[in-house]
């Protein structure tokens, strides 16, 4: 089963694998036994920053998943990622407990500062961690089949594909916006105290979080490998190349997409989970269209169908907008833009994938 | 009537295609037995193209009927299901997987389960190796079986389309213009080929090189405007008054 | 029930007298004098007298009285009227005294005399000399329903000549006899019927609060019968105006989206900069505007027909010069022509954010796109109007375009089938730098009327870029009438999905709606068929 996941290990992936366990034990370690004063000290803000990054990394290889590898451009995966999001911050919310603002034992804040007098029925069972992972991983999934259920059966693909999933993420985005459907409205969940009886403030905890995300990373970088460089990964090619004569070949490419969608948006959702308690807070605006078209951006820097490249991307796009954010807010939209034009148009394959086609390799999942 | 339905590998009756307002097929009925090796042409427009359409699920007939070994209804159903029954189809325009390697392209094509959790969790068994390795023979592409499909010439292409093909292990092959592009000597050597895997299936080839057709040594049907305009030996085929009025034009 | 009949009577016998000679002057200080006294009783029988004298200045004291702005002079009884600046003017001369008074009294009010003073007033200007006065009397009256003014509203309507100002009477009439359980039934029936005729919602209350309790069963009925007529011409009303509404955001959708539908038509890709050509026509009309506002005021009205063929220019060649520099290099690349173009769109949006800062601009509308024409409670706003009217020309100028010019012939050909129409000869670079400024052009033409009915903000294209998508996917790629089917039903369903659920919710109806139409007609409401088509 271990070897199941291990199958064609390549030098790329190995070196990714052993990175993320060199980081998850190194950066605790300089966060809390390192004392303050020295250089090697790394301040918590700064762990909480880069597990944020590693769990965007989570999402862009879920996303890579189904673009790089299936050649379906999901504009929407940011639904995925937020509603994983969701279902922890309503963990978190209940576990708040008294320690609201408005002392409710049961009801959050905003539900008592709207004059509820129950939790609503979406809101039972969320101060069972163990509910909650499920439903982390089970609202994103069950979303992705029943829209990819009705997209793919009646073969909507490219652009069109692309559109409507946008459509998906912008009605989310109303809808949780909205104060009556009980998610928070505008202001969405936050005030986080403690997750499983830590507190979330606390450089422990903070590490500790750092240290699982990218643990779960590593984990969804194996398993989406073990999918590619199978027979299925194989198949997933060949739709993505040539749809059409997959289908002639006898092969139901509609439940190939659906499964690997599936997959992709319950990745998806887990890194949304891993991501809320780090940040702090879960809002509507997480559903914005350009939050998942700017997931998309970093899969293309990093260089898709490598996976890799996606998590790369990933970190590298981020850690630039925190540094021009902060250095000349002005210029971020631009550069970000201009990042758009530049890799389309002269870094197809992003970087890993232009380094990869320098020195050469054979392509696995060929990126396109 | 019926035992002409329940002997052959492939039934059409009656049917008619129509592309806004344009009538592609018109009225088409023939009928192919098990293993039987026959040739189609027919001038440009004649409906050959649309006809393997409708058999490979690609479009829906408006009319008629048709029916694969006897009794399964292809006009239900679609391409993925009509391909799993046993209809294997080559492509005009050489369709391989650009992006994969030739053995790849054969591994895909290979008769065996399509779906998805076999996929994930099976491997590439010795059995499947070996069955590429001898198709890889058959095609000549031996040397060639870790080169990218893309980087074949045209004709190195149909070769492996047409190995795809065998690999699916079809009980009827649709073959549109397998020699298009080819030598003389491959020509030749696609003619033996495809009578000798007859018998076992069914083949069914779109051509327009009558050389090649003769090769084949088999029987003719005529295609035009959408219906069967003639049918029989090659020779009595082409010495038909109106297959020539067709072809050569008024 | 003495003092009603005392006023009524006051009120008759002063519509009898006005028809007659007025009462001379010393008549009239005599009877101002009245109401220089804290007697209510006596106040009250002044307001009657005084209504009832014809005296030309009664109205402005009882107006002042009703206003807490009458004063008197205990000594000699004269009564002073503070006016707006809070000087005193002389009640009998309507003139500024003398000497400004000292020592004054106010005249008060009590429940009665306020009634007394609605009357007369009421009465009073049921008989004034501008129509437009009698019409507020009478509303008036409908309002308060006093049984009292029902004499008098006889008098007048056996009077009037107008017929628009009668027909208020009547309605006034009605109102007050609906209610009076002491009148005649057929009176009332009659009432209701009236009421019906005037359909409105006043009118619907009115009808409303007839009962078991206060009518006999002929007049509930009729009551009834009449408020259901007003309710089913409301409704009507109702789904006319959303209709309209439908109509007017159709319109808007269909100018922000048919340069889109051009572009992906013929070139199949989805310009996601797009919102940022309408963006950039809108800037356009402000800048405009602006310079009109500061060097030629009175060019204001034209501001508009010159910001048309401006944005154009502005947004066509931002097109042509990101389709030259970016697109062309894509060609062939779908999904990466979306991604640059986002990125185009970022940079746009933060160009224009950095020259004319984040905040909303003001652009105003020219005098002929101000105002509404209302149809008998069906409002239709000129500016919207005007839009629609615009939106159709542009659409029928660009089938013109589309069928009528060789440009129109090549990017049709390019449409059907890309490879043929080049091997024909026909430069498809050429035809797509040319189709990308055309449908940039036409997107920034939709800027200047979308500046009109929407804020002018650097985020104004990302609010029009979802539904312009919408509008192309749902009514099918490569023809204009699919587009313009597709705005239309888009906005209509818009609207009419907005009073049952809610503009959020229908919103999402509607997105859901289009998600599921696509899984049955992938390619739209007009599909281009045919085995070329095939991509």
């Amino acid at each position: 089963m271990i070897a199941f996941f291990f199958r064609k290990f390549d030098r790329m992936a190995t070196g990714f694998v052993i990175l993320l366990a060199a980081i998850a034990i190194l950066v605790p370690v300089l966060n809390l036994a390192v004392p303050e004063g020295s250089p090697f000290h790394i301040p918590t803000y700064l762990v909480s920053l880069w597990g944020k990054y590693l769990a965007f990394a989570l999402l862009a290889v879920a996303l890579d998943l189904v673009w790089g590898y299936c050649g379906i451009l999901s504009l929407g995966h940011g639904a995925f990622f937020a509603l994983g999001g969701y279902a922890m911050g309503m963990y978190l919310m209940r576990q708040i407990g008294t320690r609201g603002v408005y002392a409710d034992p049961v009801l959050p804040d905003f539900m008592v500062f709207l004059n509820w007098k129950e939790l609503p029925f979406t809101w039972y069972f969320f101060d069972h961690f163990a509910y909650a992972v499920v439903m982390v991983v089970l609202v994103p999934s069950v979303l992705a089949l029943v829209f990819g259920w009705f997209a793919f059966r009646s073969r909507v693909t490219g652009v069109y594909l692309s559109i409507i999933t946008q459509a998906l993420t912008y009605a989310l985005l109303l809808a949780f916006f909205r104060n009556d459907m009980g998610f928070g409205g505008n202001n969405g969940l936050t005030d986080f105290k403690d997750i499983l009886g830590l507190s979330v403030q606390a450089p422990t905890t903070r590490a500790a979080l750092f240290a699982l995300t990218a643990v779960f990373l590593a984990l969804g970088f194996l398993v989406a490998r073990a999918i590619v460089v199978s027979r299925f990964g194989q198949v997933l090619a060949a739709i993505r190349d040539a749809e059409s004569r997959t289908r002639f070949l006898g092969y139901r490419v509609e439940r190939y997409k659906l499964l690997v969608f599936v997959v992709s948006a319950a990745m998806a959702g887990i890194a949304g989970a891993l991501y809320v308690p780090q940040v702090g807070i879960i809002n509507p605006s997480e559903f914005a269209p350009s939050n998942s078209i700017e997931a998309v951006i970093w899969v293309a820097v990093g260089g898709r169908g490598t996976l890799v490249g996606a998590a790369l991307g990933a970190v590298l796009v981020n850690f630039a907008k925190t540094w021009l954010t902060g250095m000349l807010p002005e210029f971020w939209l631009y550069g970000l833009g201009a990042l758009f034009i530049l890799v389309t148009l002269f870094l197809p394959k992003g970087i890993i994938g232009a380094l990869t086609s320098r020195f050469g390799r054979p392509g696995d999942g060929g990126a396109q | 009537m019926s035992a002409d339905l329940t002997d052959s590998i492939l039934y059409l009756d009656a049917v008619s295609v129509s592309f806004d307002g344009f009538r592609a097929l018109h009225d088409l009925s023939f009928v192919v037995g098990r293993g039987e090796l026959r040739a189609i042409i027919g001038p440009n427009g004649a409906g050959k193209t649309t006809m393997m359409d409708v058999v490979t699920g690609k479009t829906r007939p408006d009319k008629g009927i048709v029916v694969f070994d006897g009794s399964i209804d292809l006009t239900t159903r679609d391409e993925a299901s009509i391909a799993a029954f046993g209809i294997g189809r080559k492509f005009q325009k050489p369709t391989v997987f650009d992006g994969q390697t030739v053995e790849d392209n054969l591994l895909l094509a290979l008769e065996g389960p399509r779906s998805a959790f076999s996929a994930l969790f099976g491997w590439r068994s010795r059995v499947a190796v070996e069955q590429i390795i001898d198709k890889l023979a058959i095609i000549r592409l031996g040397d060639l079986r870790s080169k990218l499909a893309g980087s074949l010439s045209h004709g190195q292409k149909q070769w492996l389309e047409i190995g795809m093909l065998l690999a699916q292990n079809p009980k009827l092959l649709l073959v549109d213009e397998p020699v298009a592009g080819m030598t003389d000597a491959e020509t030749e050597e696609t003619a033996r080929l495809l009578t000798s895997i007859a018998g076992e299936h069914a083949v069914v080839v779109v051509e327009h090189d009558m050389s090649f057709v003769r090769a084949l040594g088999c029987k003719v049907t005529c295609l035009h405007e959408g219906s069967v305009l003639a049918e029989g030996t090659i020779d009595s085929v082409s010495a038909n008054e109106r297959v020539i009025d067709v072809y050569l034009g008024r | 029930m003495f003092r009603r009949f005392v006023i009524l009577f006051s009120v008759l016998i002063g519509l009898v007298a006005l028809a007659a000679a007025p009462i001379r002057a010393d008549d009239a200080s005599l009877v101002l004098k009245r109401l220089a006294t804290d007697n209510y009783g006596e106040i009250e029988a002044g307001v009657a007298a005084l209504a009832a004298s014809g005296l030309p200045v009664s109205e402005a004291v009882l107006t002042a009285l009703a206003d807490s702005r009458l004063s008197y002079r205990p000594s000699d009884k004269a009564l002073f009227i503070k006016d707006t600046s809070g000087g005193w003017i002389d009640a009998a001369t309507n003139a500024a005294p003398a000497e400004a008074p000292s020592g004054l009294k106010s005249v008060k009010l009590n429940n009665r005399v306020r009634r007394a003073l609605e009357a007369a007033l009421g009465s009073m200007t049921l008989m004034s000399p501008d129509p437009m006065k009698r019409i507020a009397a009478a509303e008036a009256v409908f309002k308060s329903r006093d049984a009292n003014t029902l004499a008098p509203l006889d008098v007048v309507i056996g009077k009037e000549a107008d017929p628009v100002v009668k027909r208020y009477f009547e309605e006034a009439r009605a109102a007050v006899l609906l209610l009076k359980t002491d009148a005649p039934e057929t009176d009332r029936v009659r009432a209701a019927e009236r009421l019906g005729e005037r359909g409105d919602q006043d009118s619907l209350a009115l009808l409303g609060s007839v009962t078991e309790a206060n009518a006999t069963a002929n007049i509930v009925s009729a009551a009834k019968l009449a408020a259901k007529g007003i309710e089913s011409r409301l409704a009507l009303l109702s789904t006319a105006q959303n209709a309209w509404y439908g109509l007017s955001l159709g319109s808007v959708l269909l100018l922000a989206a048919i340069g889109l539908a051009i572009t992906f038509g013929v070139m199949g890709i989805i310009n996601m900069a797009h919102g940022e050509m309408v963006m950039l026509g809108a800037y356009t009309t402000f800048v405009v505007q602006e310079i009109i506002r500061t060097k030629v005021p009175s060019l204001f009205d034209w501001s508009l027909p010159i910001a048309i063929p401006l944005a154009f220019c502005v947004s066509g060649l931002v097109g042509l010069l990101i389709e030259r520099v970016i697109i062309r290099h894509l060609y062939g690349r779908p999904l990466e022509t979306l991604l640059a173009t986002w990125g185009v769109s970022l940079v746009l949006q933060q160009a224009v954010r950095s020259v004319f800062g984040a905040n909303n601009r003001e652009v105003g509308a020219p005098s002929y796109m101000a105002g509404v024409w209302d149809l008998g409670g069906f409002q239709i706003t000129y500016g919207r109007l005007w839009i629609i009217v615009f939106s159709l020309v542009v659409f029928f100028a660009l089938l013109g375009v589309m069928k009528g010019t060789s440009l129109g012939l090549r990017m049709r050909a390019v449409i059907q089938n890309r490879r043929m129409a080049a091997a024909m000869g026909i430069r498809t670079p050429v035809v797509d730098a040319l189709t990308f400024a055309l449908g940039s052009g036409v997107a920034g033409i939709a800027g200047v009327a979308l500046s009109q009915i929407d804020n002018v903000s650097p985020n104004l294209g990302q609010s029009y870029i979802i539904d312009s998508f919408l509008v192309v996917v749902f009514g099918g790629v490569g023809n204009l009438w699919g587009t313009l089917l597709g705005a239309l039903s888009l906005g209509l369903a818009n609207k009419f999905l907005e009073p049952v659920a809610g503009a959020v919710l229908g919103k999402i109806i509607l997105l859901a709606v289009i998600i599921l139409f696509i899984q049955r007609r992938p390619r739209g409401l007009f599909a281009l068929k045919g085995r070329a088509v095939d991509s």
